[in-house]
C-alpha cells in the first residue's frame, strides 16, 4: 500500500484522529510550526458561509467612492465593463450571448469580497483594507440591485445576502454525456458528411509564421 | 582520443576551432576548394558548412533552436482578452516533434501577469485541518523524497473559440493550450504525512503567491493520490513562466488547478467557491443553468500532420501524425478517419503510453489527390470514446467554452492545403 493510500485510507477510517496524530512525530522532521501569526498573514480565504470572513464593516456610500477610485476605471462607471468584465446587470443567461454578470451569475456574495480582497484591484492586488473591501463588496451588491442603499457589509451582514443564481449550479460533473461509439466501418451514411463551418479565409486567425501577430482585429 | 582532436591539438591546441582555421594556412584552403568542385558534379547540394571547422564548444552556453526553426513559437490570439497580462499563449503543436512540449514554448496563463518569484523567499505554508500547521522552505522540500511523472496540462478553455463552428484556421490556436512535459517534485500525500490531517479534512484550498493570489479547492482524494509539488520540468528547473520555483501538479485535471508560484495549502472540511470556480471555469447550458466542478480533462486527440499550418504536397504516401491524451487514465486507442468520420482506422500507438499523457500516434496514408477529411479519434482505459462536437454541442450547447474535447475534422483540399472545419 502507498503511503498516500495508506494516509488515505486512514482518514477514510477516522483513525487518523487529531490525538493519534498528535502522539506521531513528522516522519522527516523537515519545516518550521507555522506560528498563529504566521498563518494569519497569509490566511485570506473566506468562505460562503462567512468562515474567514475578517472584521471591518463597509457601506455602499463608502463604496462608491472606493469604487470610482479603484475600479470604475476598468469595470466602468456603473459596473458596465468593456474591455474588462462588466459586474452589473441582470443579463440573461440563455441565448448567443449570455452575460454572466455578479448579479445574473454569481452563485455566492462571499466569494466577491474574497476575489476583491485576494486579486483586486488588478494593477495593485491585495492592497485594500478589509473595510474598502467591504465597501466595494456592497457597492457592487447594490449596483446589482441585490441589497438596498443602505446596506453595510461586514462578517455577518455579507453571507446572508443570497444571490439569485445560488440554484443555477449543478455541482456534479454530468460527464460521460456523450455517446459516441467506437465504431470502424460505415459509422455514418457518406451523403450524411457535409461540412457544416468552415475556417478557410478566417480573418480572425493570426500568423502562424514570422514574428508574432500582435493587431489582427476580430 | 579523435582524429579531430589530433588535429587540433597539431595546430596549435587552440580553444577556439574557428582561430584554428585560420592557422591551417594555404594547404587547407587547397583541399577545401578540391572537395567543392567533386560535390558540384554529383548534383547533390553543396553543404558548405562541412568545407571548414564548426564552431567551438561553449561558443553558445545556453543553446536555442536554429534559425531556421524561428517559426516555433508561443503566439497568442489579440483579440482573445482585454489585457496580454491575463491571457494565454498558445503551444506550437505543429512543430512539437514528441511527447514533451520544450519548456520555452509551452502554453502560459497568467492571471496576473508572469512574476519572478525566487527561492530564497519562497515558503509554502500548510495549515487549517491539520495536526501540526508547518511552513516549508525550497530547501526542505528539495531534501524531500522526490518523484517524476510525465503529464500533459491544459487548459479547460483549450478549443473554447470552436463551440458556435471552426472560426480559427490553425492547429496552434485550436489545440495549443495544451503541452505535455516531465515533472519532478514531491508527491503531496508526503507533504501532508508531515503535517497529518484531521479526519474532517475533505478539501484542500490551493493558492499562489502572485498578483492574482489564485484559489482553488481540491478534493482530499485527489490531493492524496497524485498530485505533486514540483520543482524540475523537463531536466532543469521550472520556468517562471511556469510558476518557479513551486508549483501544483493536479495530474489529468483542468490547468488552472496546477496553481503556479505555489505558497499555501489549507485542510477544511467544504469547497471554497472561489471565483476561479464560480465566475469563471464553470459551463453554461443552453437553459441558462451550469456545471460546476467538471476537474478531469476527457480523452481528447488531434492529428498534429497534416494540420492547416502543414499542408501535403501531392498524391502519395504520408504519415498522419498526432497526439492523443486523457485526464482519466492511458489512451488504449486511437482510429483515424479519411473520409469525415464513415470509415475509421487503427493507428500505431507510438513510445510510451503513460497515464494523463500525451500518447502519440501514427498512421500511414496513401493519398489519391482527392479531397479528403481527416479525424483522429481517442478511445481511454475507461472505455470513453472521444465525441464529435455535433455530440457535444447535442449535450452541453454551445455557450460552455470549457471542456471542448470534441473530434478535430481537417479538410485536405485537392491543391495540398488543410482547414479546420466541422461536421454536421
Amino acid at each position: 500500500m502507498s503511503s498516500s493510500r495508506k494516509l488515505l485510507a486512514l482518514v477514510a477510517a477516522g483513525l487518523f484522529s487529531s490525538a493519534a496524530a498528535h502522539a506521531a512525530e513528522p516522519s522527516l522532521g523537515l519545516g518550521q510550526t507555522a506560528t498563529p501569526e504566521q498563518i494569519a498573514a497569509w490566511n485570506i480565504d473566506a468562505r460562503p458561509d462567512g468562515v474567514g470572513l475578517p472584521e471591518g464593516k463597509g457601506s455602499v456610500s463608502d463604496g462608491d467612492d472606493a469604487y470610482q477610485e479603484n475600479c470604475a476605471m476598468c469595470h466602468g462607471t456603473f459596473g458596465e465593463g468593456g474591455k474588462y468584465p462588466r459586474l452589473a446587470g441582470e443579463g440573461k443567461l440563455t441565448g448567443d450571448r449570455p452575460e454572466q454578470t455578479v448579479g445574473s451569475f454569481w452563485p455566492y456574495s462571499v466569494t466577491l469580497f474574497d476575489f476583491i480582497n485576494r486579486a483586486m484591484p488588478y494593477p495593485a492586488p491585495h492592497s485594500l483594507p478589509p473595510e474598502k473591501v467591504y465597501a466595494i463588496t456592497a457597492y457592487i451588491l447594490n449596483q446589482n440591485n441585490l441589497v438596498g442603499d443602505d446596506f453595510v457589509a461586514d462578517k455577518n451582514s455579507l453571507p446572508k445576502v443570497k444571490m439569485p443564481n445560488e440554484g443555477g449550479f449543478i455541482w456534479k460533473d454530468p460527464r460521460p454525456d456523450t455517446h459516441d461509439s467506437d465504431c470502424m466501418k460505415n459509422c455514418r451514411p457518406v451523403a450524411s458528411v457535409k461540412i457544416s463551418t468552415t475556417a478557410e479565409g478566417s480573418r480572425v486567425t493570426p500568423r502562424t509564421t514570422g514574428p508574432l501577430d500582435t493587431d489582427i482585429p476580430q | 582520443m579523435t582524429e579531430l582532436d589530433t588535429h587540433l591539438e597539431q595546430v596549435g591546441g587552440l580553444k577556439s576551432a574557428r582561430r584554428g582555421l585560420f592557422r591551417l594556412g594555404a594547404a587547407g584552403a587547397l583541399a577545401a576548394g578540391f572537395g567543392r568542385a567533386v560535390r558540384a558534379e554529383s548534383g547533390l547540394p553543396a553543404q558548405d558548412w562541412g568545407s571548414g571547422i564548426g564552431a567551438a564548444v561553449a561558443d553558445v552556453t545556453y543553446g536555442m533552436p536554429p534559425k531556421d526553426e524561428s517559426d516555433m513559437q508561443r503566439r497568442l490570439v489579440p483579440w482573445l482578452t482585454g489585457d496580454q497580462t491575463s491571457s494565454i499563449s498558445f503551444t506550437p503543436l505543429q512543430y512539437q516533434t514528441g511527447i514533451i512540449t520544450p519548456s520555452g514554448v509551452f502554453f502560459e496563463r497568467y492571471h496576473n501577469g508572469m512574476v519572478q518569484a525566487n527561492k530564497r523567499d519562497t515558503r509554502l505554508m500548510i495549515h487549517g485541518l491539520v495536526d501540526r500547521p508547518l511552513i516549508f522552505t525550497f530547501e526542505d522540500i528539495l531534501r524531500m523524497p522526490s518523484e517524476t511523472h510525465v503529464h500533459f496540462l491544459e487548459c479547460a478553455a483549450n478549443g473554447g473559440m470552436e463551440w458556435r463552428g471552426a472560426q480559427l484556421n490553425s492547429l496552434q490556436y485550436t489545440h495549443g493550450m495544451v503541452a505535455c512535459a516531465e515533472w519532478v517534485g514531491v508527491k503531496l500525500s508526503t507533504l501532508l504525512e508531515q503535517t497529518g490531517l484531521k479526519k474532517e479534512g475533505k478539501w484542500l484550498l490551493a493558492e499562489g503567491s502572485d498578483g492574482s493570489h489564485l484559489t482553488r479547492s481540491i478534493p482530499i482524494e485527489k490531493a492524496l493520490d497524485d498530485c505533486m509539488v514540483v520543482y524540475g520540468q523537463n531536466g532543469e528547473s521550472l520556468r517562471h513562466e511556469q510558476g518557479y520555483p513551486i508549483r501544483l501538479i493536479v495530474p489529468g485535471w483542468q490547468g488552472n488547478m496546477n496553481v503556479k508560484w505555489l505558497r499555501r495549502l489549507k485542510i477544511g472540511d467544504k469547497p471554497w467557491f472561489t471565483h476561479e470556480e464560480t465566475s469563471k471555469y464553470t459551463e453554461l447550458r443552453a437553459d441558462g443553468k451550469a456545471y460546476g466542478f467538471t476537474w478531469p480533462i476527457y480523452a481528447k486527440s488531434v492529428i498534429t500532420f497534416p494540420c492547416p499550418e502543414m499542408h501535403v504536397k501531392g498524391p502519395g504516401v504520408y504519415e498522419v501524425r498526432g497526439f492523443a491524451w486523457s485526464g482519466l487514465g492511458k489512451i488504449k486507442q486511437v482510429d483515424v478517419s479519411f473520409d469525415g468520420g464513415v470509415n475509421y482506422t487503427r493507428a500505431r500507438l507510438d513510445g510510451p503510453v503513460q497515464p494523463k499523457c500525451f500518447t502519440r500516434f501514427t498512421c500511414e496514408w496513401r493519398w489519391d489527390g482527392k479531397p479528403a477529411l481527416l479525424q483522429s479519434r481517442a478511445i481511454d482505459e475507461t472505455g470513453f470514446v472521444q465525441p464529435t462536437i455535433a455530440e457535444l454541442r447535442a449535450m452541453r450547447g454551445s455557450n460552455g467554452v470549457y471542456n471542448n474535447n470534441s473530434i478535430q475534422t481537417w479538410e485536405v483540399k485537392a491543391d495540398g492545403s488543410v482547414n479546420n472545419v466541422q461536421l454536421a
